[in-house]
C-alpha cells in the first residue's frame, strides 16, 4: 500500500443491522455489518444485485439511522445525516437550470466555511471550480447546460460537484454504472487522478468488479440479503495505474478471485 | 416553395380565418335569422357599432381577470410550496382543496353579492377562485417530485429544508407554474364573465346579458368574440413569459408555445 495513507482509522461500521419496515412485513437488509476505513483511503462495496449495497451508503451517511449497531466518521458517531460528505450517484442529478460551473459550485453555497465567504470571494471560488472542471476536462463547457452535456461529461460534472468542497468523505454508488464501456474506463482514470491529487476517503459502490480493483485500495464484498461483508481484498497494485494494467495476469487474478467469493455468495 | 415553418405560423391564422369562412357561408346558405345565429360579418357591424361601449366593459373584464389572477398567482405560489413542501399541510389541506375545486363557481357569486354588493369585487374574487387550484397543485406537484438522490445529495452536504426548497424545489417547480399558469389565465376570463354577467353592470358579460335581453344578438356575439381574444392574448403572453424564465425546460423544442 502507498506510505502517503494514514493509518488512523476514519470510518468504522460496528455490528450494524437495518430492518426496513414496510406494512407488515419487515425486511433485514443489512445484519451485523463490520468494516472499517482508514483515512485516505479509496474502498470498494461489491456484491449482487439486491444486497444493500445502497442501504450501506445511506447508513454511512446517516441518511438512515442503523437498527442495531453503531457507524462513526472520525471518532464521532453518526446520528443524522453527516455534514459535507461528497456524493455522486448514477443518475447525475445535474440541476438544468445552472451552468455546468454553477452545478459544480453548488455545495459551496451550503457548506460551511465557504457559504459565508461565497459572496465576497466570488472570483476565488470560481476559478477553484474552473481548475476543477479543467482537471476532468470540462472547463470548455463551463457555460454550457447539463442537457448541452454527453453522459460521460455529466458524470465528470457530477464527481466535480462532490468534491468541490474538498470532503473528508467521498460516496460513490455506481457513478458511472450507465455509461458506455469506453467513456466509463476513461472516468477511471480521472477518478483516480482526483484520488491521488486530492486524497479524500472515498467508498464506491459498484457491481462491476473491474472498475473495483482499478480503483480500490481495498475491496469488500458483501453477501446477499441480509448484507454483510463475507470477504475482503487488498489491492497490492501499484498507482497509478492504467488501462494497461487491467491486462496485467495480477489485476485478472483478483477480479477472479473476487468474481468466484461473488458466485459462492450467490449459491449459498 | 413554401417552408415547412412558413406552414406552422400561418396555421393558426388560416384555421381561425378558415372557421369565420365557414360560419358566414352556412348562415348564408340556410339563411338562419340573424338572432339565432348572425354571420361573422353581421357580428364585424355590430362590433363596429358598438365600438365605444365594447372597449368601455372589455377593459373593466380585462381588469378584474387581470387583478383576480394576479391574487392566484400570489396565493397560488404561497399555498403551493406549502402543500409541495410539507407532508403535514399536503395530507391535511389536499382533500378540502379538492371539495373546494369541485364546487361550481357560478354557485359562489351569490354568496359575493351578499359580501361584496354588486360590481367589481365579485368579478375579481370569481376570477381568482377559478383560476387558483390548477396552479396550487402545478406548484405543489413540482416540489413534491424532487428526485431522492439530489434530496439525499443536499441533505448530506448539511443542507436545511429551506435552503432544499430555495436552492432545488423552487427553481423545480417553476415550468410547472408557468404550464399552470397558461391555463389559469383562460380559466380566469371565465370566473370574472360568469361574475359579470349574473351581479355586475360592467364588463363583457354584463353588456352580453343585456344585450341578449334586447336581442341583440349579434352584439352577443361580438362579446364571445372579444373575451376570446383576450383570452389568446393573455395566453399567449403568459407563454411568453414562460419561455424567457423557464427556457432551460424545454430544450430548444420549436412547438411548445
Amino acid at each position: 500500500m502507498s506510505p502517503e495513507i494514514n493509518d488512523a482509522t476514519f470510518v468504522t461500521l460496528d455490528k450494524v443491522s437495518l430492518v426496513y419496515q414496510q406494512a407488515e412485513t419487515s425486511t433485514l437488509a443489512v445484519e451485523d455489518l463490520s468494516l472499517s476505513i482508514k483515512k485516505g483511503e479509496f474502498v470498494a462495496v461489491v456484491g449482487p444485485s439486491g444486497c444493500g449495497k445502497s442501504t450501506l451508503m445511506k447508513i454511512v451517511t446517516g441518511l438512515i439511522n442503523c437498527s442495531a449497531g453503531g457507524v462513526t466518521i472520525g471518532g464521532k458517531p453518526v446520528k443524522g445525516p453527516t455534514q459535507g460528505v461528497g456524493m455522486a450517484f448514477q443518475n447525475s442529478t445535474l440541476l438544468p437550470w445552472r451552468s455546468t460551473l454553477d452545478n459544480v459550485m453548488l455545495p459551496l453555497e451550503i457548506v460551511e466555511p465557504h457559504k459565508r465567504q461565497l459572496r465576497r470571494e466570488r472570483d476565488r471560488y470560481e476559478a477553484r471550480a474552473m481548475n476543477l472542471l479543467r482537471t476532468v476536462g470540462l472547463h470548455e463547457f463551463a457555460d454550457k447546460f447539463p442537457w448541452q452535456l454527453s453522459g460521460g461529461m455529466q458524470q465528470r460534472a457530477n464527481v466535480c460537484r462532490a468534491i468541490i468542497h474538498e470532503p473528508s468523505l467521498l460516496m460513490l454508488d455506481e457513478p458511472f454504472g450507465a455509461l458506455d464501456a469506453f467513456t466509463r474506463e476513461e472516468l477511471w482514470g480521472v477518478m483516480q487522478k482526483l484520488w491521488m491529487e486530492r486524497r479524500f476517503t472515498a467508498i464506491l459502490i459498484t457491481h462491476d468488479l473491474r472498475e473495483a480493483v482499478f480503483l480500490a485500495d481495498r475491496v469488500f464484498v458483501m453477501s446477499k440479503r441480509p448484507g454483510r461483508i463475507v470477504y475482503e481484498r487488498e489491492v497490492d497494485i501499484p498507482r497509478p495505474r492504467t488501462l494497461d494494467t487491467t491486462f496485467e495476469p495480477h489485476f485478472g487474478e483478483i477480479v477472479h478471485e473476487l468474481r468466484e467469493r461473488i458466485v459462492e455468495v450467490k449459491h449459498s | 416553395m413554401i417552408s415547412e415553418k412558413m406552414i406552422l405560423r400561418i396555421m393558426p391564422w388560416a384555421v381561425t380565418v378558415g372557421i369565420f369562412v365557414v360560419w358566414e357561408v352556412a348562415c348564408l346558405v340556410t339563411g338562419v335569422a340573424e338572432f339565432v345565429l348572425p354571420a361573422p360579418t353581421a357580428v364585424w357591424a355590430a362590433t363596429v357599432k358598438f365600438a365605444p361601449q365594447i372597449l368601455h366593459h372589455s377593459l373593466q373584464t380585462l381588469f378584474t381577470t387581470t387583478a383576480g389572477f394576479v391574487l392566484a398567482v400570489v396565493g397560488g405560489m404561497l399555498l403551493g410550496v406549502f402543500i409541495g413542501a410539507s407532508k403535514l399541510v399536503y395530507t391535511g389541506l389536499y382533500p378540502v382543496l379538492v371539495g373546494f375545486n369541485s364546487i361550481p363557481k357560478v354557485a359562489l357569486v351569490p354568496v359575493l353579492v351578499i359580501w361584496f354588493g354588486i360590481g367589481t369585487v365579485p368579478a375579481i374574487v370569481t376570477a381568482f377562485v377559478i383560476s387558483f387550484f390548477p396552479i396550487v397543485v402545478n406548484v405543489a406537484t413540482g416540489l413534491a417530485t424532487i428526485e431522492p438522490e439530489l434530496r439525499d445529495v443536499l441533505r448530506c452536504l448539511g443542507a436545511t429544508r429551506t435552503e432544499i426548497l430555495f436552492k432545488i424545489g423552487i427553481p423545480r417547480a417553476m415550468p410547472y407554474l408557468f404550464a399552470s399558469l397558461k391555463i389559469a389565465i383562460t380559466l380566469a376570463f371565465v370566473g370574472s364573465v360568469i361574475a359579470e354577467t349574473v351581479a355586475s353592470n360592467e364588463g363583457i358579460g354584463y353588456l352580453m346579458l343585456s344585450a341578449s335581453s334586447s336581442y341583440n344578438v349579434p352584439l352577443v356575439f361580438s362579446g364571445l368574440v372579444v373575451v376570446g381574444i383576450m383570452g389568446v392574448l393573455m395566453y399567449a403572453v403568459a407563454a411568453a413569459f414562460e419561455r424567457r424564465m423557464t427556457g432551460w425546460a424545454f430544450r430548444g423544442s420549436d412547438l411548445m408555445t
